[in-house]
């Protein structure tokens, strides 16, 4: 049958296309794609020894790990170990502190990447990005250093006036005057340490709202600032809750600035200038060093609530960026 | 054709304008100052607070005056961003210029050549040293790249190359990877190989946990890099008639070469100062140990952390100068990374 | 770019022997001259452009334009592409200067004043000379009729009646009908044509002097763009309008005046600017016939 005869209308189906790669491509696949697997591999791994110690322990102690507030293990002198484990009063400070973190850090934030974006000259914009990204480099041990000598003594003076002033405000209330180490301070810490994460989104996400509706407002007859209110804003308010959960992320797997600066006690602090909490990181390289048996297994299984929570929080974070850069609503 | 009339930009701030400006500041400035020996505001925090109200309500008046309603929210608006960006700049500086002025105190030459094996860290500065600190450090950075190179790079060729089925899967997971706290990595470490594995607390092991670190940040970077490589180049290699292998192998890699030694340099600069994996998987020796893979073994991170907890002013001291060099490989290695990256697509 | 009907007159360099193509636009263009009803209100001495350069860096983009735009008046702007009319444009509403390596030269007088002079507030000038661009770009975010309300929002104008101001405007853009029932439904649902009547109406809301259209039915089918230029004639009574366009027979239908650029590789310049139908009919200059007749372009 010749193509002259082929029944007009009649459409053929489409061929199959069928490639056997050569062996040395074929190995070359196999490598690289059991490497590619290897992330989650890992990834599982962690999750499941970690959950295993997650599960020891909920089993030994009970739901109760997850709310008690004390924290003792006690030999007795016939080597009797008696212990109360429970990181309740870490999980209230990791909350706490990560909220002052939060609620200093991203307007700060924002501020800056705005700066970035619409305010500073060329030539600033270049040494700026370069701080930040600087701030990025610094080691964490070297925020607990620096939080210790220099920051405290500031914001002690601070957390005064503030206790002097707004006490009626129950969370600035605080027991005693004991304003040292408080989460207050670790909060600022951690506010510093998000920085430049929490920017560096915001940034990208500010840099790529749509040139079209930035010079239409401006034809409009707007200001700078009523540019960003009416399109810059409603484009990236999504990209910087986003990069804000990555910052959330980070403040609560913080170890060494968090465990120098804060005074760590086993018991529910809810005043934030009190100088008195803890975090979850922190409990585990606190209780380390001595632990043995069922503590070390209770710390653990704290380092698993500690992977979760992380977890849970990035995935989210990620998933609002990508979908924010993605749509350019 | 010539023409002789000149460019200009007739809406830059006139003279009048950067006058008015220059002296809202002076004013500010002054006012600020009058405040602070009046008031009950005080210290440098005190001046720096009455310059911005100051300065902040003469720009809002000067551009209402001016403008129009409008310009309220304007000014008002640029001021607090311009005080945010300050006020960010502030601990940078201050965290530099404290680990600089104290880190330097405690500088020596036989900080590079002694380990703590001879001095305890109540010891006064100039006994014992950080060599064992530095070798481990060195130790751990060799072998966190050994494992975190390959896989990483690789990892970012199955996401760009091959694109598999699961790569967007995978793309999922690295960046949940990236979000693992640093202690985290430690304790797995710690519950999957020193527990259950001959390797015991060792360098190695250290180098375990923060290749689990690095992993995400070499692939997520190499994977930005690779994806640079314009896909005309892979189209001719292919077209030639080259494998898939070979393309990869003698073109794109060649092409990225630069960026995907950046992504390494990036990945060292940030396990080099970590410290809270260390403190469960390397164990922290006094003494110089050249055997990676046996026995404790100190690192710079450590070393910082040791001093610091030790508290006295010998071992805070130590701690600082300990910081400072710490601080002086991390900076190095970013340095390194932007001048790289710089050229990165010119190659 | 050229014309729809193709050339056969290549040995007529001049003179009257018109190709087709330039003796039709000519009398498109003289039929809308005839029909041209005058303007109702009093608009001010209007627009002045004098000695317009622009520069991009070092590179000169655009040679000492001068060009007055009578109130009341539709201007087309006509070239090949890359000639810098829209740049032109651009300083007019002093857009040009959002360029980091932007500089110029020369005056742009509103109603005798330079709106580059020092100490002007820049966000004024812009409500009097409003822009409708190529890609209709309302504000997604918002809904119809907060788009067309957006200008008074952003300028901080007080209006005593806000509903009646948002009808007035989207009448006068064409769109009332279409819209009148789904004023709080947003932007984004509207289709191409429609978005750019909301873009027209959201710059009529400050009240204009000039409206500047950059290739404003450039994106849109042919059915959109014939309502947009009823449009422009109907707005052309109470405003001076400047469109810049590629489209020949679009400048012959909506324009009382045409203004010729070209660029020979390059700063721009204004070849010739005269009456719509002149320019179509009795072009002065040789490039410019060439030009209307299609011979490039």
């Amino acid at each position: 049958m010749t193509l002259l005869e082929a029944k007009p209308g009649a459409t053929p189906s489409p061929r199959e296309i069928t490639t056997k790669p050569r062996i040395s491509d074929q190995i070359f696949r196999g490598v690289v794609t059991s490497f590619g697997m290897s992330a989650l591999v890992i990834l599982t791994l962690i999750g499941t020894f970690l959950a295993f110690r997650g599960v020891q322990t909920i089993h030994t102690i009970g739901w109760g790990f997850l709310t008690n507030y004390n924290w003792d293990v006690t030999t007795s002198e016939t080597g009797v170990v008696t212990d109360h484990l429970g990181v309740g009063a870490m999980l209230i400070g990791t909350l706490l502190v990560s909220a002052v973190a939060i609620i200093v850090g991203v307007p700060l934030s924002i501020a800056m990447a705005l700066f970035l974006t619409f305010y500073a000259p060329q030539r600033l914009k270049a040494i700026f990005i370069s701080i930040v990204d600087l701030m990025a480099a610094f080691p964490s041990v070297l925020f607990g250093l620096w939080g210790f000598f220099v920051l405290m003594p500031m914001a002690t003076y601070w957390a005064k006036l503030l206790n002097h002033y707004l006490s009626w405000i129950p969370v600035f209330n605080s027991p005693e005057p004991f304003f040292e180490r408080s989460p207050f301070i670790a909060g600022l810490v951690l506010a510093i340490m998000i920085i430049p994460i929490v920017t560096s989104v915001s940034r990208e996400v500010f840099a790529q709202t749509p040139l079209d509706r930035i010079q239409a407002a401006y034809a409009l007859g707007a200001t700078k600032w009523g540019v960003i209110k009416a399109v810059v804003f409603p484009f990236g308010s999504s990209g910087v809750v986003g990069g804000a959960m990555l910052g959330l992320g980070r403040a609560f797997g913080e170890t060494v600035a968090v465990y120098t600066v804060l005074n760590i006690v086993f018991a529910p602090n809810w005043h934030v200038l009190f100088g008195s909490g803890g975090n979850i990181a922190s409990l585990i390289i606190l209780k380390w060093g001595e632990s043995t048996g069922a503590e070390t297994t209770a710390l653990l299984a704290a380092g698993f609530i500690l992977f979760v929570l992380t977890l849970l929080v990035n995935l989210t974070a990620n998933f609002i960026v990508r979908q924010t850069l993605k749509s350019g609503k | 054709m010539t023409t002789t009339v000149k460019p200009q930009k007739p809406w830059s701030p006139t003279r009048q304008e950067v006058a008015i400006n220059a002296s809202s500041f002076i004013t500010s400035a002054a006012l600020a100052t009058a405040a602070v020996k009046f008031t009950a505001l005080s210290g440098k925090i005190g001046f720096f607070v009455a310059f911005i109200i100051s300065i902040t309500t003469l720009q809002v008046i000067s551009g209402v005056r001016k403008y129009g309603r409008k310009a309220l929210a304007d000014n008002f608006a640029s001021s607090i961003i311009y005080v945010g960006a300050s006020i960010v700049l502030v601990p940078v500086i201050s965290i530099l210029y404290m680990a600089i002025t104290k880190g330097i105190a405690g500088l020596h030459w036989s900080l590079f050549t002694q380990s703590m094996f001879n001095a305890s860290f109540l010891d006064p500065v100039s006994k014992g040293g950080l060599l064992h600190a530095l070798v481990g450090t060195l130790y751990l950075i060799i072998l966190s790249m050994i494992v975190s190179v390959p896989m990483g790079i690789l990892t970012a060729l199955y996401l760009t190359e091959i694109k598999g089925p699961g790569a967007k899967f995978i793309q999922f997971v690295v960046q949940a990877m990236s979000g693992v706290p640093s202690v985290v990595a430690g304790l797995f470490i710690f519950t999957s190989v020193i527990l259950i594995s001959p390797l015991k607390t060792s360098g190695a092991t250290g180098a375990l946990a923060l290749a689990v670190l690095m992993i995400p940040t070499v692939t997520r970077t190499s994977q930005e890099v690779l994806l640079l490589v314009p896909q005309d180049l892979r189209e001719a290699g292919l077209a030639l008639g080259a494998t898939q292998w070979k393309t990869v192998a003698t073109i794109v890699v060649p092409a990225a070469r630069n960026g995907l030694i950046t992504a390494t340099i990036l990945g060292v600069a940030r396990i080099a100062g970590e410290t809270a994996p260390l403190i469960f998987t390397i164990g922290g020796a006094d003494k110089l140990n050249l055997n990676p893979f046996k026995d404790y073994q100190s690192a710079l991170p450590f070393y910082v952390w040791k001093g610091l907890t030790l508290g006295t002013p010998e071992s805070l001291q130590r701690a600082w100068t300990g910081i400072l060099i710490l601080l002086v490989l991390v900076l190095s290695l970013f340095i390194a990374a932007r001048t790289l990256g710089v050229r990165k697509m010119g190659k | 770019m050229t014309t729809n009907n193709s050339q056969s007159n290549n040995d007529n360099a001049s003179g009257e022997n018109m190709s087709i193509a330039s003796s039709s636009l000519a009398n498109v263009s003289n039929s809308r001259a005839s029909q041209k009803l005058p303007g109702t209100a009093p608009l001010g001495t209007g627009l002045e452009a004098r000695g317009i350069h622009a520069w991009f860096g070092t590179h000169l983009a655009l040679e000492n334009i001068s060009l007055d735009f009578a109130a009341g008046t539709v201007t087309a702007l006509i070239g090949p592409s890359g000639c810098g009319k829209s740049t032109f444009i651009r300083t007019i509403n002093r857009m040009h200067e959002f360029i980091p390596t932007a500089a110029m030269a020369g005056q742009v007088l509103l109603d005798g004043k330079d709106v580059y002079a020092p100490g002007t507030d820049v966000t004024k000038i812009r409500l009097q000379i409003g822009m409708v661009f190529q890609k209709p770009n309302p504000f997604p975010s918002m809904t119809i009729g907060e788009n067309v309300l957006s200008g008074i929002k952003l300028a901080q104008l007080k209006v005593e009646n806000k509903d009646d101001l948002m009808q007035e405007c989207l009448v006068r853009a064409g769109l009332w009908n279409e819209v009148k029932d789904r004023l709080g439904a947003h932007a984004g649902g509207l289709s191409g044509g429609q978005q750019q009547r909301l873009c027209i109406a959201r710059s009529l809301a400050v009240k204009p002097k000039v409206l500047l259209m950059d290739e404003p039915c450039s994106a849109l089918d042919p059915g959109s763009t014939l309502r947009i230029e009823e449009t422009i004639s109907e707005l052309s009574k109470d405003m001076t309008i400047i469109i810049v366009t590629h489209n020949m027979q679009q400048a012959a239908r909506v324009s009382d005046y045409t203004a010729f650029f070209l660029s020979d590789g390059g700063p721009g310049q204004m070849i010739e600017v005269g009456p719509t139908a002149e320019i179509f009919t009795r072009p002065r200059d040789e490039r410019t016939e060439n030009y209307v007749s299609g011979r490039f372009g």
